[in-house]
């Protein structure tokens, strides 16, 4: 046997579960999809007393509209957000991000939600969820509450979950026409965890510049982070290279077995001067 | 224990598992279907990849009890029951796509899964499909060609 041994639960509903979750205290994790979890497990980096098995909640899966956003069910695995069509026509950022998402066998059980709680700082999801601004719901016995992605990230694998409390889904406001996504990721080989990646969205331009811009890295620092400065000067209309040069000026960049902290801050920049250049370009060529 | 029941290869079995038994196990302990490799343990190499409910899952990330209900189907469960190979398995063997074997299941179960969602994918969409399998003999060439082949595609594999 790899794993230590636990209590194995299936509740049949997320109150059920979160209900069980504050018996269990800190012994207690959920499991959604396991694709990091088992890993984890196998290795015994971490040894829980009991394993709640959400992955039968169908309330909590599932891809819906509501109004003018969309609402991701945390249980929906990553094979069925990238083969959404909602998900492709409305928030392309999602889709062309589910690409680099490990490998097919891996999107087949992993889980939107799960890949959001784990807060792994190389992750894709937690970027594209700083860059389209989304909404985290969250269950406790206590009740219901949400928290905006700008406060959900912590630290690395921290969020602004309490113990014991339970991510349902994802609000995300749709982008106005217009907006435009921009997405890079570098890693050893594809599908592997990344050296440095960007999830961006641009609004729509008024007066030669977008309207607003949120600039997310992920596998620089301890969690996904926005880069104000960069922002800031694509706001101001500044060239795609005086915007990357601006890129980690407040991020705390560290570097890794992979990179170390100069490259990581070199991947960002080019990242981000190519992203804006490509953006720039499409623009020209549409005008 | 928690009792299990799923449908592994046509047929319906159960079993008294512990909660923490990964599927793999189950399968290679509990039921002697020893064809489902175990390579890494940590979803990396995919020589465990089976079928749950008809998609290509590893089987050393999920456990027997998250499977209950389930239809599963192993590298066993490929071949006809006299023992004709499957054209996929058949074409592993005719453009020698493997070596030691060690990856073998995994491969064609990764493979047959590509098959069923796209049945003539272009040898890049092979070799994206692959990634999470990992062989350290082949370098991959052949395991693509067999692929290609039964997927109806030998001349183009033919014509490089």
């Amino acid at each position: 046997m790899k794993t230590n041994a636990f209590a194995y639960q299936r509740p049949d509903t997320a109150e059920e579960a979160v209900r069980l979750a504050a018996e269990g205290g800190d012994g207690a994790r959920f499991i959604a999809g396991g694709q990091s979890l088992l890993a984890a497990l196998n290795f015994r980096l971490d040894e829980p007393e009991a394993l709640i098995d959400i992955s039968r909640i169908a309330t909590l899966r599932g891809i819906e509209r509501r109004e003018n956003r969309l609402l991701i069910g945390a249980l929906t695995r990553h094979a069925e957000v990238a083969a959404s069509p909602e998900v492709a026509r409305d928030l392309p950022l999602i889709a062309r991000a589910m690409r680099e998402v490990a490998h097919p066998a891996i999107r087949n059980r992993g889980t939107f939600g799960g890949s959001l709680a784990l807060a792994d700082p190389a992750a894709e999801m937690p970027a594209c969820a700083l860059a389209l601004d989304a909404v985290m719901h969250v269950l406790s016995p206590e009740g219901r509450r949400q928290v905006p992605a700008a406060e959900f990230f912590c630290g690395m694998y921290e969020t602004a979950l309490e113990p014991g409390e339970l991510l349902t889904g994802v609000e995300i406001p749709l982008p106005e026409p217009g907006a435009r996504h921009g997405f890079s990721e570098l890693a050893r080989r594809h599908g592997d965890y990344a050296m440095a990646g960007l999830a961006m969205m641009l609004g729509p331009r008024s007066g030669g510049v977008p309207s607003w811009a949120r600039v997310a890295f992920f596998g620089l620092s301890d969690c996904p982070a926005r880069s104000a400065a960069a922002e800031a000067a694509i706001l101001s209309g500044a060239r795609p290279e005086d915007c990357a040069a601006k890129a980690c000026e407040e991020i705390e960049v560290f570097g890794d077995l992979n990179a170390d902290e100069a490259t990581k801050r070199h991947y960002a920049e080019v990242m981000l001067r190519r992203e804006l250049t490509r953006l720039a370009n499409d623009e020209e060529r549409t005008a | 224990m928690t009792k299990v029941s799923m449908t592994v290869n046509g047929k319906s079995v159960s079993g008294e598992v512990e909660g923490r038994t990964l599927l793999v196990d189950f399968l290679r302990e509990g039921l002697e279907l020893t064809g489902t490799h175990v390579g890494c343990d940590t979803s990396q190499c995919g020589a465990c990849v089976v079928h749950v409910d008809g998609e290509a899952v590893k089987s050393c990330s999920i456990f027997a009890a998250e499977a209950e209900g389930a239809e599963v189907t192993t590298i066993e469960g490929m071949a006809a029951p006299d023992g004709t190979l499957s054209p996929l398995q058949q074409a592993f063997q005719d453009h020698h796509g493997l070596q030691c074997g060690f990856c073998t299941p995994g491969m064609v179960m990764s493979a047959a899964a590509l098959l069923k969602e796209n049945p003539r994918p272009t040898e890049a969409e092979v070799r994206d499909y692959l990634e999470g399998n990992l062989c350290r003999c082949t370098g991959y060439h052949n395991i693509v060609k067999a692929i290609m082949a039964a997927s109806g595609q030998e001349a183009a594999v033919a014509a490089e």
